[in-house]
This record gives structure tokens, sequence and C-alpha cells, in this order.
């Protein structure tokens, strides 16, 4: 399923248009987005939640060439799947 | 500080219209959907997020920590994420 399916699904489910949905969608994974860029967590339950992990600068290595390459410090997101979905997934 | 259902409602409210009650229905209903497509076995692609996937883990054999007896762990299904290019940059930024 990508996001225009995710649209259509909701405009059908929830009895609304097509463009309120995808202003819907939109805002869900907007608020998502902004709430890690601004390094919080993110909890929706039932579903998910995602935490920001930094990761500090370090050495690694290319794996093709063998050769050394500096990592700058990075951000990454994680997900974790709330135990509802979990559930649900692995009947 | 963490962002939940509730600050989503609040966007909701806000920048669409509805009333509390009709956001949260609807954000239910976004969410009823997210699940039960991942629970018939779907992946979701958020172009810009990221992609929910659902995987499939092999019967492995694990051991209780606490009293080092060996036991099989069934096969089982995980929901994996992996956040978009562009989620990335924009966490980094």
């Amino acid at each position: 399923m990508n996001k225009l399916e995710l649209i259509s699904a909701l405009k059908n489910e929830a009895g609304i248009s097509k463009t309120e949905a995808a202003k819907v969608v939109q805002i869900f994974f907007d608020s998502m987005t902004e709430a890690m860029a601004r390094g919080e967590r993110v909890e929706i339950r039932g579903l998910c939640s995602f935490y920001v992990k930094r990761y500090k600068s370090y050495v690694g290595r290319n794996p093709k060439t063998g050769e050394k390459v500096t990592i700058r410090p990075k951000k990454l997101p994680f997900f974790k799947s709330g135990k509802e979905l979990k559930d649900r997934v692995d009947l | 500080m963490s962002l939940t259902k509730a600050e989503i409602i609040k966007s909701l409210t806000d920048q669409n219209g509805y009333t509390k009650a009709q956001a949260i229905e609807i954000l239910e209903v976004l969410i009823e959907i997210m699940k039960s497509t991942l629970a018939s076995g779907d992946d979701i692609l958020v172009s810009g997020f990221g992609k929910f996937s659902v995987h499939n883990k092999a019967q492995r054999k694990g051991r209780n920590p606490a009293t080092g007896e060996t036991l099989m762990l069934d096969a089982r299904k995980v929901v994996t994420f992996k956040g978009s290019g562009k989620l990335r940059a924009r966490i980094n930024s």
C-alpha cells in the first residue's frame, strides 16, 4: 500500500473528500517528522513509537574497498511496534 | 516531551476545521487502516516518510537468561520501519 492508496482508503472509510483525506495523511506524517526533527519521541498508542538515536562520530570502513572513513555524528529514527499492532501482525 | 495522538488531533482541528470528535474519529480510522494493512501482511510505503514492512522471522533456538535453559522460539512476524532519505535528512538538519 502506498500513500495514495492510504489516502483513498481513508476517504472511503471515513466518508470524507479525497482532498481532506490527503490533508489528514499529510498532517499525520508531517507532525511525526517535525517531532523527530526536534529530537522528540513519537508515541501513537496501539500503532507504534519512534525515538531519535544519536550516534557520535566514528571511524568506519568502506565494506567494498576496506578504506577507512570518518563517519560524522548523525541521528537516526528508531521504530518500535505498538503492542496491539505487534499482536495483530503475529497471529 | 513526546508527540502523542492528542497533539495530532489538535493540528487536525486547527488546520482542517474539524471538531475534536471528528478529528479523533478520522485519526482512529487512519490508524486502523494502517494496522489492518500490516496485519494482512501488506507493506505501507509513505513517500517522504518511510516504509513499514512485515518480516517473517524463522524459528530459532533461544536461551532463558535466568535459568540457562535452551528453548525453541517460534517463527513469528514482526513490523520493521526504514526511514526515507528525506526523513533522515530532516532529522539531521
